[in-house]
């Protein structure tokens, strides 16, 4: 049964995707389909999460071959926690989208290709083998392409043609990357990796084969210094799109480069987590400045993912139990609250009248105050007011900075913090305090109620995570905790994945060449 | 679309014969070399012959159903068999056989739909775009 | 033979490098798919080039009693080489919307969602 609820994430979207496109000419179906599917997502989400929480990590064979040799899907704590707030951001945008997505969107197949991203997504947290890892970012890759030229306005034509340049680029290097770590070690599971990696005698090689890892994993992370195709995209498509892109993808990255740089790369940590500090530190810095220079709020946001993404690498190349668990709440967190900022900046563009350029925003505490107090929120988070759950993880994140005496991120993390506030300041005078320059051209209430109902309930659906997670910090805690702990020693997730902890042994190519059978 | 007939009378010719052999391929895929992906791409192949020769309407008329809900069946029939594991508490995948007919058969056929809906979804949009 | 194969791949990432830092979209897809290819050479090579039997199990027999080339490369390749095609496909169909919307393939002069005035 277990075995069948760790294959679930990546079968549900895949079964509501092909649905919806055996419905193609229907969609209507389609809607049903999706929002059902999304919440079935949920469901399993919660349930793998508690399950692996009180069992251990979950492991499964697939198609029973044994566990280097075939592909085997791991559900530990962090893939579990990351499925499952996957799964309540697509819920909330798959029921956003049923507002906001436009018939012409509908019938490109806006909702079976956004469940193959979730399938992409799903499989990427849940994957135990290198190669499926990057299998599952190719899913990703595609429909996120079919995603942003979805409309096919001339905009997001342009934008799309860079960022399919840098992710085909992007994914050759991890390519290659695979392929270089298959070549030395000769498997490409990820705990039989980490007991191979080890023993290769010439470790400069890895460390060659981390670098590469670092760009690749980097690209789709938007580290600096291959930040630059994100503000130039995120801000085309349409705005269930930019929220789950802004929310979710970019997490992948950070995600990939998480599990990767504790499970398989920690022999060298002076040099490849160094590495990850410096890009994390100029990622922060580059990324806020980015978002105080933009004078439209799209793009100040489309920033902002830039610049906490290096929060989230710094936990990461901390790399002690409480960073990384400050890392993994510090991604929980960010998850939600950019979901929530893009889908907020859609519906400010909606009352704006197609533009989130700051010259046209204003007066929105008189034309919408209920939506002021709901935008309040992610935006409270995202400046990390106390109690909402920004102030937590920057906490965590301080906390274990000053724990290893990384002075200077610190020093950048609480600067990046301080620059953000002052752009939720600025947001908040431009948007809801200016005088409009113009009235409002589509309020709300004009919309059939169950449009503006699906717009606007993710919204209070996001701010209430935000809310409880800030009041009620502990559970989620206790979670990073369990995660940080998981990820610091790997010893469990080797051991349920290969059945025993084996010594390191050679390379199973060695025995190729020797011309022994393998 | 080429207004010849030379290929116009060559395609009612070849389609059969085409369609013929992909499926053939399908069927010897399950113990040599073939199977799914090459037996689609053959299939999709022929009915891009025949909207080269009479034009993307035709086949479309033809082909009775969009080739992305051809796409979407392919999709299914690959994922239910399975499922068919788990009446034996297997996990998922796991090749269930009835003597030398097993699902590994089943999710061949899966794949021959997907390659088939997707060339012919790409084929349709690309020449779409050319017709006007 | 290693080295042939090394140098190869070698020379190949340079020529897509080379066409990477063109202007246009079409030679920077020229230079995709030398770097995919590129790609698929180095892992045949990674896999350990023997000139062996099949990896077929005799029938009857639970293991396999004499040296075999190595089955998972070309296992690798085909599947990089099919969403490899499929990426492919979808950016060369993208590059003609683009030409037919902006009249341009040049990256340098599609600045329609960064305008140059802005920051």
């Amino acid at each position: 049964m277990n075995a069948w609820l760790t294959a679930a994430p990546i079968l549900i979207p895949m079964f509501t995707a092909a649905l919806c496109m055996v419905a193609w000419k229907y969609p209507v179906a389609q809607r049903v389909l999706s929002l059902m599917g999304s919440l079935a997502l949920v469901i399993v989400g919660g349930s793998l999460l508690s399950i692996v929480l009180d069992q251990g990590i979950q492991v499964v064979q697939m198609g029973s071959w044994a566990a280097p040799f075939g592909i085997t899907l791991v559900a530990d704590p962090l893939s579990a926690l990351m499925i499952l707030i996957a799964a309540l951001m697509g819920f909330c945008v798959a029921l956003h989208a049923l507002g906001d997505i436009d018939p012409v969107r509908e019938r490109g197949g806006h909702h079976p290709i956004f469940q193959v991203l979730m399938t992409g997504v799903c499989g990427a947290f849940v994957t135990g083998d290198l190669f499926n890892l990057y299998v599952w970012f190719e899913v990703m890759l595609i429909s996120s392409f079919v995603l942003l030229s979805l409309g096919g306005l001339r905009e997001q034509i342009d934008a799309a043609i860079k960022y399919v340049c840098i992710n085909m680029v992007a994914t050759a290097c991890l390519l290659l990357a695979v392929a270089l770590l298959y070549g030395v070690t000769g498997t490409l599971n990820m705990a039989d990796l980490s007991v191979r990696v080890p023993a290769v005698p010439s470790q400069p090689v890895i460390s060659a084969i981390a670098v590469l890892f670092i760009i690749a994993f980097g690209m789709k992370a938007a580290l600096f210094p291959f930040f630059f195709w994100l503000p130039a995209t995120y801000h085309t498509p349409s705005v269930s799109v930019q929220a789950i892109f802004a929310g979710l993808l970019t997490k992948v990255g950070v995600y990939a480069l998480i599990r990767v740089f504790t499970l398989i790369f920690t022999g060298d940590r002076e040099w490849t987590h160094g590495i990850l500090m410096v890009m994390a530190g100029i990622t922060m810095i580059v990324g806020v400045l980015g978002s105080l220079a933009a004078r439209d709020l799209n793009r100040a946001w489309s920033w902002q993912v830039v610049a906490h993404i290096g929060s989230m690498v710094m936990g990461l190349a901390i790399a002690t139990p409480l960073a990384l668990a400050a890392a993994a709440f510090y991604m929980v967190h960010d998850i939600v609250v950019k979901t929530n900022l893009f889908l907020g900046a859609g519906l400010v563009r909606r009352m704006a009248g197609g533009s989130t350029d700051y010259a046209r925003l204003g007066g929105l505490f008189k034309s919408a105050p209920w939506l002021c107090l709901l935008l309040f929120v992610p935006l409270g988070s995202l400046a990390g007011f106390p109690p909402l759950s920004g102030f937590w993880g920057k906490l965590l994140l301080v906390r274990a900075g000053l724990d290893a005496q990384h002075y200077v991120m610190v020093g950048l993390l609480l600067l990046t913090g301080l620059l953000t506030i002052w752009l939720v300041g600025r947001v908040w005078a431009e948007m809801v305090w200016k005088a409009p320059a113009e009235p409002p051209a589509d309020t709300l209430s004009t919309l059939p109620f169950a449009r503006s109902y699906a717009l606007v309930m993710p919204l209070l659906l996001l701010s209430l995570i935000t809310v409880s997670i800030g009041l009620q910090p502990e559970r989620l805690l206790n979670v990073a905790g369990q995660v940080g702990e998981s990820l610091y020693d790997t010893s469990a997730y080797v051991q349920a994945v290969l059945g025993t902890t084996p010594a390191p042994q050679p390379t199973q190519l060695g025995a190729l060449e020797t011309g022994a059978a393998p | 679309m080429m207004d010849s007939l030379i290929l116009r009378t060559g395609v009612r010719l070849l389609l059969p014969l085409m369609l013929l052999f992909s499926v053939f391929i399908l069927w010897r895929g399950h113990n040599e070399p073939g199977g799914g992906f090459v037996g689609g791409l053959i299939c999709a192949v022929g009915f891009a012959l025949h909207a080269l020769a009479f034009g993307v309407k035709a086949m479309r008329d033809m082909l009775k159903v969009d080739p992305r809900s051809i796409l979407g069946t392919g999709l299914l029939v690959g994922i239910l068999p399975g499922f068919l594991g788990a009446f034996s508490g297997e996990p998922y995948m796991t090749a269930q056989w009835l003597g030398a007919l097993g699902t590994p058969v089943l999710f061949d056929i899966g794949v021959y739909l997907v390659v088939m809906g997707a060339i012919l979804a790409m084929v349709q949009t690309l020449m779409a775009e050319g017709d006007d | 033979m290693e080295v042939i194969m090394a140098l190869t791949v070698g020379g190949m990432v340079a020529g897509a490098v080379y066409l990477f830092l063109s202007r246009q979209y079409l030679r920077v897809m020229f230079g995709v798919i030398l770097l995919s290819n590129a790609i698929n050479v180095a892992i045949l090579t990674v896999g350990r080039l023997t000139t062996g039997n099949a990896p077929l199990i005799a029938q009857g027999a639970e293991v396999m009693d004499r040296a075999a080339a190595n089955p998972l490369p070309q296992a690798l390749i085909l599947t990089a080489i099919v969403i490899g095609f499929g990426l492919l496909a979808f950016a060369l169909v993208l590059g003609y919307r683009a030409y037919q919307e902006m009249g341009t393939l040049d990256t340098g002069a599609m600045r329609v969602a960064e305008p140059e005035d802005m920051p």
